[in-house]
């Protein structure tokens, strides 16, 4: 085994990365990013969706770095241990499509798993009927798998396949910094292509070099640990391996007592920050994006850093999820603080029904 | 997949988690008692692996073979 990998595969290494994380989460925090929203993977990335004129929602629209710099992270770390391996033809098409639907569900609860811990981890109890609905989404996951669901086998690809989300991370970093805009709108005035909230949480950030650096950070770390939030609950389930739940449960501890440290922890359900009191779809939402993180292998977060190491199919997971954001603001899909909108309901059980059609329908061939 | 007298062989090549691990496991308790010998192309899966193995306590070596990792987890002791 190379050197490099030595502690961060150990459980001293996961435990390291979930600190580091939690830490960093709530600092982020402190430092300007919206409440309980150190780091979601979901709300950034349709952030970035909203910066990029995907939707119009006026105040969810900001480029933020995290997002790419944990891809970059992730490479920097995957070249170093040479672990960068281009590849794909998993089911890539699938692969979009549980990218879209995992959002939309995301969206409806308000967080994805990375945030639903923060959440909890700041006071918010409705965090807790998320976290449920996540379980159960992983669960039926679980059973998808156990009847032999597969997407599956990828191939390796040329190089500069590889290269695709890094170069688009870098592109995006660029945009944040520049800026540009040589759009115009209906009466000429300048407008986009990047947008950037004036009020609500899309305004709300903190500095871009502090983000960019604790996005490297995390990103690297989570490479080389293999960090995952939904394999934390699945490999429990399924093979009674507690390794990725330690990462989590000290994500979850760390970010706590940074929280009760900077006086940002706040205990209770009503007036929560970017959050409803909804349990019912507070669960729901939770169950469709916990299948279908299962589904296409890993958390929001792991597919960000996988894209980084050259899985294309994670890449265009990726790309799924910011087009979901696109769709579930422009529909009215997304819920806000007052609750779900009125249309995320149906738009919830509309992808648990083509999220389970994927689970029962994609078996790979016997080899 | 393949079998023999001696040995059990699994390719988990190209699948996402956990589906490696799963064919690991599931190749252990066709095998018996006997040694698996599991393929696998990302230094993830054969982390994976060799965690499970020490976790039911069995053996464990790995071998590089042509970019390919092969994890071969002994037999059962008596």
């Amino acid at each position: 085994m190379r050197k490099q990998s030595g502690f961060m595969i150990t459980k001293a290494g996961i435990i390291v990365t979930g600190a580091v994380i939690g830490v960093l989460a709530a600092l982020l925090v402190k430092l300007g990013n919206p409440a309980n929203m150190g780091i979601c993977v979901a709300c950034f990335e349709r952030d970035i969706a909203g910066a990029l004129g995907l939707h119009r929602a006026s105040v969810v629209q900001y480029l933020r770095p995290e997002i790419p710099a944990f891809i970059l992270g992730s490479f920097v770390a995957a070249l170093f241990a040479r672990e960068w391996k281009p590849r794909t033809g998993s089911a890539p098409l699938a692969r979009f499509v549980l990218g879209a639907f995992s959002m939309i569900g995301a969206l409806v609860f308000l967080g994805c798993p990375w945030r639903a811990w923060l959440r909890l981890a700041g006071g918010d109890m409705n965090a807790i009927f998320g976290l449920l609905g996540l379980f159960a989404g992983v669960l039926i996951g679980i059973a998808f798998l156990k009847r032999g669901y597969s997407l599956g086998r990828n191939h390796p690809a040329p190089a500069a396949l590889g290269f695709v989300m890094p170069a688009i991370a870098l592109g995006l970093i660029a945009l944040a910094v520049v800026m540009p805009l040589f759009g115009r709108g209906a009466d000429g005035q300048a407008v986009g292509p990047i947008f950037r909230s004036a009020s609500g949480p899309g305004s709300m950030a903190a500095p871009i070099a502090v983000s960019l650096a604790a996005g490297l950070v995390i990103g690297y770390l989570a490479q080389r640990s293999r960090f995952c939030t939904v394999g934390a609950v699945r490999d429990l389930v399924l093979f009674r391996d507690p390794h990725l739940m330690l990462g989590l449960a000290s994500l979850f501890a760390a970010a706590l007592v940074t929280n009760l440290a900077l006086g940002q922890f706040k205990l209770g359900f009503e007036g929560q920050p970017v959050a409803h009191t909804d349990g019912l779809w507070n669960f729901g939402g939770m169950t469709l994006s916990g299948l279908a993180f299962t589904l296409a292998g890993g958390c929001p977060g792991r597919q960000l850093f996988l894209s980084g190491e050259g899985d294309a199919d994670a890449g265009v997971f990726v790309l799924g999820m910011i087009t979901g954001a696109a769709f579930a603001h422009n529909f009215n899909l997304a819920s806000s603080g007052a609750g779900p909108s009125p249309y995320g309901p149906a738009a919830t059980v509309v992808g648990l029904v083509v999220v389970a059609v994927i689970g029962l329908s994609f078996r790979e061939k016997a080899v | 997949m393949s079998d023999n007298n001696d040995i059990v062989k699994v390719d988990a090549r190209g699948l996402a988690c956990p589906e490696p691990l799963m064919l690991a496991k599931s190749a252990m308790n066709r095998a018996g008692g006997k040694a698996v010998e599991v393929t696998v192309d990302t230094e993830t899966a054969k982390g994976n692996i060799v965690r499970m193995a020490g976790r039911e306590k069995r053996d464990v070596e790995t071998r590089e073979e042509g970019g390919l990792f092969v994890v071969r987890i002994g037999g059962k002791k008596a």
